[in-house]
């Protein structure tokens, strides 16, 4: 138990090398063993779940080793319970995407190596308590999700692949100018939990430019994160990304990778430097309405399923935003609301949950529509209803769940985030209901497109959906559907990490806005 | 130190200047398909050299020669650095088949007297010596680079470089007999006594003369404005050169610049102790700016090129780019960041360079046409080209990455004065991201399958993983290089 998250990282990459010396012509000898190796994580994660301490807000199972001395890098390790549903999600999401992506055929060996160390990558950013560690995980993701997306992509993906890359090393070499910055001004460490205890002294009247060295350090992280969530106008290269990668590589990219942008703006920026959300949360809230608006009318105007599901992200990623500005209830000068925080904070990490099993459902189903039709035109088929009624009764759950019926888990979390919202962001609230009901506007026009009508004469032999793809959407479904009846197991876990930030943002209040 | 006593300081470039004698020698006996031997007596001499400063490297720092150079752990630094570029450079020219046309006698040779030239670089502080040190190297150069006596390009590139080296070690010298006339010394210590004590009255003066002499530096590190040669000798020189001029007279020419500028003209704690030094002269903007754009022209040229060779030349552009960022930082943590970067640097621009060489030698071309699919022909290229360039770029887990963090490290340490150059370090490297993925995406996202893998000759299939292993290496681990830097980082100093 002492190493269980080292080995929660090293699992995969050790996978990857395994990976990359089996022979390359025994193409399911690799999918077996990768099959495994994720399997094997995800167990590990399950044995790291139930050994958890749901009472104990602050880190668990920490693991601390020297590494580079010279510059006070350390290898830290550690779980609360803002990572841990991420861990369990990956965990979760990567053993599926072996299966979703069973029938690639190109380069296999290499496709799975890659899918290994991107898995090591993510969990190690969620893991990791030393900013070293953190940056090189953030980085480490990059270089598969380049090559997933521009080897096995669809016909654009060059130039998809190339895009995100640029855009998110942009953010994250801002966010390294932020680190240093951190790094020099709380005496020269990047542990993360010492700066933490450090930066309110520390960032106290240092000025840069002669603006506040925390408000700039805060902008430059913030848009290192908000490229990955992503926030608008950073947006851009997402629903490309989405559309050209593979479909398990866009079930990775919308279920975890988009939740690194949130996860880090909670445990960054908000961990560090709580004094600043004040200044910053308007801005925040205003930017998840402006995504949950601007994502809804991209999506209700894509002819393209998967780009339909692409933008649907970024309007759910605006009620995640909306939610975490919600904090600043808790301030006395803003009532000192801190059971809105509470709903805030916990609705918009429960939401990144949700998203993350919702949105992979829904890439997975147009997955399996595309294979059989090689195409993704909404118009394009009609009446398969007809044809493939379990496949029409499971995407319709899932696009139920994407609208946030009641009964889901979107449901929840989305209502969450509005009523921890509410008391601060009044208008904003208001406003961004319009989004749900655009959201509810995209899926069912889109549903009645494809499903409803006369039935397409090309697609009268389409076949059902199979058992491995049934394999890789029941479960998702059933924790939609789990949650959404009953979300207290998953608020339970979270609630004391989440009480432990609003607590700290509180405090924060009190020692003024600068 | 008188000269007699001084010899015995000097053994490394006495070794060196045997070799070279002997590797003359030799070259009358052997027959014109044998003169790879004499890389053998060159790499040997090299190897006991190294020995030799690395023996050398204890002793307390001392000038010798009456005050013509410096014995201190920095320059051996440098001269180890030399030494490692100059030994991967020999067992590159054996392999590289631009070169087996011609005898490579002289070849091997004129490498060893660059390097004598280089050693003196690394440790001159005397006006005269710094010249006589540069016009050493620089000649080297221009034979090497017109080496290919059959190849237009070649001897274009030899011409070139003659041109723009006589302009450009003018104008230094003039500046360097202004400094002279200023402050009528040509020993580094009396000439900042001098300048110290001089009224801001000399500053124009000064400024006029510092200029002049970083003609003659930039033109050695290809830092803008001085830049213009050096796109077409990369290119035209043999591929080997190429490698050999974009590392090492870098290394030589960066350990001069910090020598002259930042113990000639700031106050003398520069590079003594934490503190940040001082200096009335503007040149610290003004190598700040020249950074910037020397950074930022070379990654936007690099972006256009067709061939990869040439790319590789404004790639090398740009990192000098890099490197002059954390110049205009008077201190001590300044030239740790340099000293690292340049290290890393050595192994993965050479490692790049052996990779177009192993191209060139099957293909016979340098564009990037040559290296489509490359990755599914020849996977070990491939994925060891990837690594170069993921390193150039400067992206963890990589040791381009360290480089650069330790110099944003410096850059942001130093204060908010530095940090527009931070933030358009980071943009370029973002911009340079886009060229060296553009190799990335030739030879693995175009190309198919192919059922028949070929592999390099073990030759130069070892000196990429020997290049390869420090690219990879060092971005995880680099303990004991910060150990050793910061040992080296010891300056012969003559208290004011």
């Amino acid at each position: 138990m002492e190493n269980i998250l080292s080995l929660l990282i090293w699992i995969p990459i050790m996978g990857a090398i395994i990976v990359a010396f089996l022979p390359r012509d025994n193409e399911n000898l690799v999918r077996y063993i990768s099959a495994a190796i994720t399997g094997l994580e995800f167990i590990v994660a399950i044995v790291l779940w139930r050994a958890f301490d749901p009472v104990n807000g602050s880190m668990q199972f920490m693991e601390r080793y020297e590494w580079i001395p010279s510059l006070n890098i350390s290898y830290i390790l550690g779980v609360d319970g803002l990572s841990l549903p991420m861990v369990l999600l990956t965990a979760m999401l990567f053993f599926i995407g072996v299966f979703v992506s069973w029938n690639i055929k190109k380069a296999v060996k290499g496709y799975f190596a890659l899918y290994l160390l991107l898995n090591a990558g993510v969990l190690g950013v969620f893991l990791s308590l030393d900013f070293f560690l953190f940056y090189i995980f953030w980085e480490v993701m990059l270089l598969p999700m380049y090559f997933l997306i521009g080897m096995w992509g669809g016909p654009q993906r060059e130039y998809a692949a190339i895009k995100f890359f640029l855009y998110t090393l942009f953010g994250s070499v801002l966010m390294l100018i932020g680190i240093l910055g951190l790094y020099f001004t709380c005496g020269k460490t990047f542990d993360i939990l010492l700066i933490m205890e450090r930066a309110p002294e520390a960032l106290n009247g240092v000025l840069w430019w002669g603006m506040s060295a925390a408000k700039v350090i805060w902008v430059l992280l913030f848009i290192g994160f908000a490229i990955k969530v992503p926030v608008f106008p950073f947006h851009t290269w997402l629903p490309l990304a989405h559309v050209e990668a593979p479909t398990a590589i866009s079930v990775l990219l919308a279920g975890i990778l988009l939740k690194l942008g949130v996860y880090g703006i909670i445990r960054v920026n908000y961990g560090i430097m709580p004094d600043q959300v004040y200044w910053f949360a308007g801005g925040l809230a205003f930017l998840g309405l402006v995504n949950v608006i601007w994502g809804g009318l991209c999506a209700l105007a894509q002819t393209d399923l998967k780009k339909l599901v692409a933008y649907s992200s970024i309007n759910h990623m605006g009620y995640s935003l909306i939610g975490i500005a919600a904090v600043v209830a808790a301030g006395e000068m803003n009532g000192g609301d801190l059971k809105a925080a509470q709903a805030g904070l916990s609705g918009a990490v429960f939401q990144m949950f949700n998203h993350g099993t919702i949105s992979a459902m829904l890439f997975i189903l147009v997955g399996v529509v595309y294979e059989r039709a090689h195409h993704r035109d909404i118009d394009g088929f009609g009446g398969l209803a007809s044809q493939m009624p379990i496949y029409t009764g499971i995407t319709a759950l899932a696009f139920f769940a994407g609208l946030g019926l009641p009964g889901f888990s979107g449901f929840v979390s989305e209502a969450m985030c509005f009523i921890g919202a509410f008391p601060v962001f009044k208008a904003i609230v208001v406003l961004s209901t319009i989004g749900i009901l655009l959201n509810a506007a995209y899926f069912l026009w889109a549903f009645q497109r494809v499903f409803f009508g006369e039935l397409n004469e090309k697609y009268k032999d389409m076949k059902e959906i199979n058992g491995m793809e049934l394999f890789t959407v029941i479960p998702l479904a059933i924790i939609t559907l789990f949650f959404g009846i009953y979300p207290g197991p998953y608020l339970d876990l979270i609630k004391a990490t989440m009480d432990q930030i609003i607590e700290k943002i509180a405090f924060a209040a009190s020692y003024g806005i600068m | 130190m008188t000269n007699l006593q001084s010899l015995e300081f000097f053994i490394p470039e006495i070794i060196l200047v045997i070799t070279i004698l002997a590797c003359l020698i030799t070259d009358l006996f052997l027959k014109k398909s044998k003169t790879d031997l004499i890389g053998w007596v060159l790499g040997v001499g090299l190897i006991i050299v190294g020995l030799s400063v690395y023996n050398l490297s204890s002793v307390p720092p001392t000038t010798l020669f009456s005050d013509m150079i410096v014995i201190d752990p920095f320059s051996s630094y440098m001269k180890i650095i030399i030494i490692i570029s100059t030994l991967l450079i020999i067992v590159a020219s054996w392999a590289n088949g631009e070169l087996s046309k011609y005898r490579k006698g002289e070849y091997f040779t004129l490498i060893g007297i660059m390097v004598v030239g280089l050693f003196l670089m690394t440790s001159s502080i005397d006006i005269i010596m710094l010249y006589v040190s540069i016009e050493v190297v620089s000649i080297m150069s221009f034979v090497l680079a017109g080496y290919l006596k059959l190849n237009t390009r070649s001897n274009e590139a030899g011409l070139k470089y003659v041109i723009y080296g006589a302009f450009s070690s003018g104008v230094m010298l003039f500046g360097l007999s202004l400094v002279f006339g200023l402050t009528g010394s040509t020993n580094y210590f009396v000439i900042q006594e001098a300048i110290s004590s001089m009224d801001s009255s000399a500053n124009p003066a000064l400024i006029m003369a510092l200029l002049m002499i970083f003609a003659g530096f930039g033109y050695k590190i290809s830092s803008v404005p001085f830049h213009f040669w050096t796109p077409d000798v990369y290119e035209g020189a043999p591929t080997t050169i190429t490698a050999y001029l974009s590392v090492a007279p870098k290394a030589a020419g960066f350990a001069m610049i910090i020598r002259f500028f930042h113990q000639v003209f700031s106050d003398s704690i520069a590079l003594s102790g934490n503190t940040v030094g001082y200096t009335d002269l503007p040149w610290p903007e003004i190598i700040g700016i020249l950074a910037v754009v020397t950074m930022t022209l070379g990654n936007l040229v690099a972006i256009q090129q067709e061939s990869i060779k040439r790319m590789l030349a404004y790639s090398s552009i740009a990192h000098a780019g890099y490197m002059m960022l954390a110049l205009p930082v008077l201190s001590i943590d300044a030239v740790e960041s340099i000293m690292i970067y340049l290290f890393v640097y050595i192994f993965m621009n050479l490692g790049a360079f052996f990779i177009v060489i192993i191209v060139k030698n099957k293909t016979g071309g340098e564009t990037f046409a040559e290296y489509d699919g490359l990755g599914w022909k020849m996977p070990i290229v491939g994925a060891l080209m990837t690594l170069f360039m993921l390193s150039l770029t400067g992206l963890p887990p990589t040791a381009g990455f360290v480089g650069k963090l330790y110099i944003f490290k410096t850059l942001v340490g130093a204060g908010s004065d530095f940090l527009w150059l931070v933030i358009a370090g980071g943009i370029n490297s973002v911009i340079s991201l886009y060229y060296y993925f553009h190799v990335v995406k030739v030879m693995f996202l175009s190309g198919k399958r192919s059922d028949k893998l070929s592999y390099p000759p073990s030759l130069m299939l070892g000196l990429i993983i020997f290049t390869a292993v420090p690219s990879l290496a060092l971005g995880l681990y680099w303990n004991p290089l910060a150990k050793w830097v910061k040992e080296s980082l010891v300056f012969y100093s003559q208290a004011m």
